[in-house]
């Protein structure tokens, strides 16, 4: 039953095989003359300003979150939806309460300036 | 040994691993990376109990969603990326003790019940999990209450974390 797993297992055995031929040739052959220079932060060709570390927005936190909650309604929709026709209009009235519950939540979301990026 | 044994225990030598890098390394960022490993680990484990719905949305959801949004979390509230504290506390012994009982707890309970030594038994062909568990969500008989609890839940947590980022505003 495992072997359905196949690909991914080769996929991953793959990745992993170009990624350390990629850096394991570069440190193999590569010159390395450090400098305190090189071993700057890389910004385009100038120096660098202020730390690299700096504090994000909290905008991208709240993206986020709103993110993980629609991808986990987006998974209960996905064994439903596979057997829909078979539920019928039983199975959909439920599915539209359970959206409804949520759009009210999508809409305070919009309402309060959440989905907006300015 | 079977296949499925072998790739079991790596598995479990990779999860314990990486769970381990998580609590001790210094660096918060690469804390949330090896829980990453964490995560697909615990991945893999579905995929080896049959459950491989629920691989898949360990992947999506866990990986792709909680795992970006610790990585966030961490770099909007801490200047400072490294943590310089002691990374143990007084009462570090006593909650040796308490996982330890925990885990000594479970073991005793498991042992006495007759699955515990088996392989988890193959679907028979043809058999649709994903559709079982489709049905099960909404049937009167099956999950219908937890499944429309869930979806208020969601709303909660949603309506919480706009709130909470509009409340010095």
């Amino acid at each position: 039953m495992l072997l359905e797993y196949i690909a991914i297992g080769v996929m991953i055995a793959l990745a992993t095989v170009i990624a350390v031929i990629a850096i394991g040739l570069g440190e193999l052959f590569g010159p390395k003359k450090r400098s305190s220079v090189k071993s700057e932060p890389y910004e385009s060709g100038i120096a660098p300003i202020g730390p690299g570390t700096r504090r994000m927005p909290v905008r991208f936190y709240l993206i986020a979150v709103l993110f993980i909650l629609f991808d986990i309604e987006v998974i209960f929709f996905l064994p439903w939806a596979v057997v829909f026709r078979q539920l019928g209009l039983f199975g959909l009235a439920e599915m539209a309460i359970f959206i409804v519950i949520l759009l009210i939540g999508y809409i305070y979301a919009w309402k309060k300036g959440a989905l907006e990026w300015e | 040994m079977t296949f499925t044994q072998i790739i079991f225990l790596v598995t479990a030598a990779v999860i314990l691993g990486s769970a381990l890098m998580v609590v001790s390394t210094r660096n918060l960022v690469h804390a949330a990376l090896w829980l990453i490993v964490t995560l697909f680990g615990v991945a893999v484990l579905y995929a080896i109990l049959n459950a491989s719905f629920l691989a898949v949305v360990q992947v999506v959801v866990y990986i792709g969603a909680i795992a970006i949004l610790f990585i966030f979390a961490i770099m909007l509230t801490r200047r400072e990326m490294r943590d310089r504290g002691p990374q143990l506390n007084r009462g570090w012994w006593l909650n040796i003790i308490i996982a330890g009982l925990t885990f000594g707890g479970l073991f005793w309970m498991l042992q006495g019940w007759s699955g515990f030594s088996k392989a988890a038994a193959d679907f028979p062909s043809g058999y649709d999990a994903v559709g079982q568990l489709g049905k099960a969500l909404v049937s009167p008989t099956g999950f219908v209450l937890p499944f429309e609890v869930a979806s208020v839940l969601l709303l909660a947590a949603l309506v919480g974390a706009v709130y909470v980022a509009f409340a010095r505003k």
